[in-house]
């Protein structure tokens, strides 16, 4: 069966005034139907930017999708047009973002905005839309959302208004939700209630998450498969199981190692990274974490490996795993 | 080993209140916003203090009022013995040499005008330390300190990156050689491998020079690793104070045990084990905290006094304090 979603080689490039940022190079991944998939990554590695350029948000110029395919409910939305395309966001395919404060807009009611997407959607009168909404609220539990419909967003703390996110993106039953740090911006009790919250409304209305963060403690309880991006190419992806138990690619290793331990008896000096990320202004030669892995090969400056499998759906795009089996 | 009795830093029934004015013409006093209400603690000579809390939980109000920086509105803070609160002038600034901070957003704290070396050396020049030459001088020294080439002191702040730029506000903060450094979520802003490096580079920093921290932090793992003890907060009061790991494996405090239990571990399989406790309910407004225990309205555990009787701050084991009815 095909895949809910099918990323294939999507290349997306931002021209700055300093030169052509290479932002994605060369993605390509598939989301089953019901699976969550999550992207781990540091700012700046693509993540986000390889999301938007799936929904078509990215502002052109100065970005630009140089190419590749996005295969969702057998048409490629790359190449859908303008209309195409918005029949899919909000509706088959939705998105909540990091900063809900942000993200509403400040001069409109939560019902105007919550009703909107299920009037242009699902063709709901206002009266429709509106007890819709109302039991949306409910849903994503938001005290007395029959007295709240009708407030503005400044009157809703973070956690309400990322509820209300939650709200507004499931309103017309999407199949693909795509969650970039939804709740990166909150507290951790209100950020426990958020991914509490996600997690069960995914169990009643099973569609399938495209999760984004950069907290790999987040995403241990919550996905299902596992990506991680660097500078713009995903370098490994495991079933979450595996790639806890054992990372392969010395970045994702790294990332491991610079954790606190949870345990931690003693106050040993935590492992860091040496350096800092490439500046993404040029196409790489060799592998792009060369610079700064303690494993390279003369290989790796050289040629950048492709994501291969190494273990059964494990993939790494490492020489040292794909040549020698495995690093440290 | 840091000691009880070798206290550096105390706060005594420490309160910080911002007032509410309403009116065109006259701004009347209608309220207070009682961000710092009424804590009590000591900072032990050359320990790392970690202080954690939600957002607006009066942590960072807290530690600006510790420097001064904000005057309480009541209460004492002293260092080795002598009471800030009352002192002015001449005789303050002359203490707050001793006592730096090091803040969040490497982006908002390095004014992007000056160069490195003139961020660095500003403090030497306020205080009219120092001839220029020997500033110069220990500019080159302070960079070198923290890990940047001393070849950068005439760059400015946006040639670097925020764990380096992180490093020039360490640099800023050693300067005046100080006892004492609260550091305000000084790795919030960078990503996970720089974090590390500022971590290792503060605690090689509280060794060479024997500082003394008030790490203030929402990240509890991070804590964990840089504190030797813990203090939490919420609303405005410290509701626990216990050795690093008492309070970690031994929380007593419902909320401690609440927030403990939301951080997410990079873990599967002990995620899936995990009895999360999901606390109910939102952080009420500082303007208007609730009688009794300011914790009563999302606590698990209340009983009938929790709502009427502000619970006691006190020591039920050695070193362990804690406010609450059920403890």
């Amino acid at each position: 069966m095909a895949p809910l979603l099918a990323v294939k080689d999507l290349t997306t490039r931002f021209s700055t005034t300093d030169g052509e940022v290479h932002a994605v190079n060369g993605v390509s991944f598939d989301v089953e139907d019901g699976q969550i998939l999550g992207i781990v990554g540091e700012s700046g590695c693509g993540k986000t930017v390889t999301a938007l350029s799936m929904m078509r948000l990215i502002p052109d110029p100065p970005g630009r999708i140089v190419r590749g395919e996005v295969w969702f409910g057998g048409r490629d939305l790359l190449r859908l047009s303008e209309e195409g395309i918005r029949q899919v966001r909000g509706n088959q395919i939705a998105m909540i973002f990091q900063s809900p404060m942000t993200s509403l807009n400040p001069v409109l009611t939560v019902g105007r905005q919550l009703g909107e997407a299920m009037e242009l959607h699902m063709g709901m009168t206002a009266k429709q839309a509106r007890a819709h909404s109302i039991e949306l609220l409910r849903m994503v539990h938001i005290p007395e959302a029959s007295a709240c419909i009708d407030d503005y967003p400044h009157q809703f703390s973070g956690g309400m208004l990322q509820r209300v996110m939650i709200a507004m993106a499931l309103s017309c039953h999407p199949q693909l939700l795509i969650a970039d740090e939804p709740t990166t911006a909150l507290d951790v009790t209100i950020q426990a209630q958020i991914i509490d919250l996600i997690k069960q409304l995914k169990r009643e209305l099973g569609m399938a998450i495209l999760w984004i963060t950069h907290d790999l403690g987040i995403m241990a309880g919550l996905a299902e498969r596992v990506q991680v991006m660097y500078a713009g190419f995903i370098v490994e992806r495991a079933d979450v199981r595996a790639f806890y138990a054992h990372p392969r690619h010395p970045y994702s290793q790294g990332l491991f190692a610079a954790l606190p331990q949870q345990n931690g008896k003693e106050r040993g000096k935590l492992t860091s990274i040496q350096g800092v990320p490439p500046d993404l202004f040029v196409s790489p030669q060799g592998c792009s974490f060369s610079a700064r892995c303690g494993y390279s090969i003369p290989r790796c400056l050289e040629e950048n490996p492709q994501l291969q499998e190494v273990a059964p759906g494990h993939e790494v795009a490492c020489w040292g795993d794909i040549i020698d089996g495995g690093i440290g | 080993m840091p000691q009880k009795n070798d206290v550096l830093v105390e706060g005594r029934d420490l309160k910080v209140f911002f007032p509410i004015r309403r009116g065109v013409m006259v701004q009347r006093h209608i309220g207070d916003i009682k961000a710092v209400d009424g804590v009590t603690f000591d900072i032990w000579r050359g320990e790392a203090l970690g202080l954690v809390g939600e957002s607006g939980c009066g942590k960072s109000t807290m530690g600006r009022a510790i420097l001064q920086l904000r005057r309480p509105t009541a209460g004492e803070v002293l260092l080795d013995g002598e009471n800030l609160v009352t002192m002015r002038g001449q005789r303050l600034r002359r203490m707050r040499r001793r006592m730096q901070m090091i803040y969040q957003d490497p982006y908002a704290s390095l004014d992007p005008r000056m160069t490195v070396a003139d961020i660095v050396s500003e403090p030497l020049a306020v205080h009219g330390l120092l001839t220029r030459r020997a500033r110069r001088e220990r500019v080159r020294e302070l960079l070198n300190t923290v890990g940047l080439s001393p070849g950068f002191a005439h760059r400015y702040p946006h040639e670097f990156s925020g764990g380096q730029r992180q490093r020039i506000g360490i640099a800023r903060a050693l300067a005046m050689q100080p006892d004492f450094i609260i550091c305000d979520e000084p790795i919030s802003a960078l990503d996970v491998s720089i974090q590390a490096q500022i971590v290792n580079l503060l605690e090689e920093l509280q060794v060479k020079y024997g500082l003394t921290y008030l790490f203030i932090a929402h990240d509890l793992s991070m804590v964990r690793h840089i504190s030797d003890r813990v203090a939490v907060m919420y609303l405005g009061k410290i509701m626990e104070l216990a050795d690093r790991d008492a309070l970690y494996q031994n929380p007593l405090h419902p909320y401690t045990k609440a927030l403990l239990s939301a951080v997410p571990i990079p873990d599967p399989l002990a995620e899936e084990r995990r009895q999360r406790i999901i606390l109910k309910g939102e952080v009420p407004s500082p303007a208007n905290p609730p009688a009794g225990c300011p914790f009563h309205t999302r606590c698990y555990c209340r009983i009938d006094i929790c709502d009427q009787l502000e619970p006691v701050w006190r020591e039920v084991r050695g070193g362990h304090w804690v406010a609450c009815h059920r403890v």
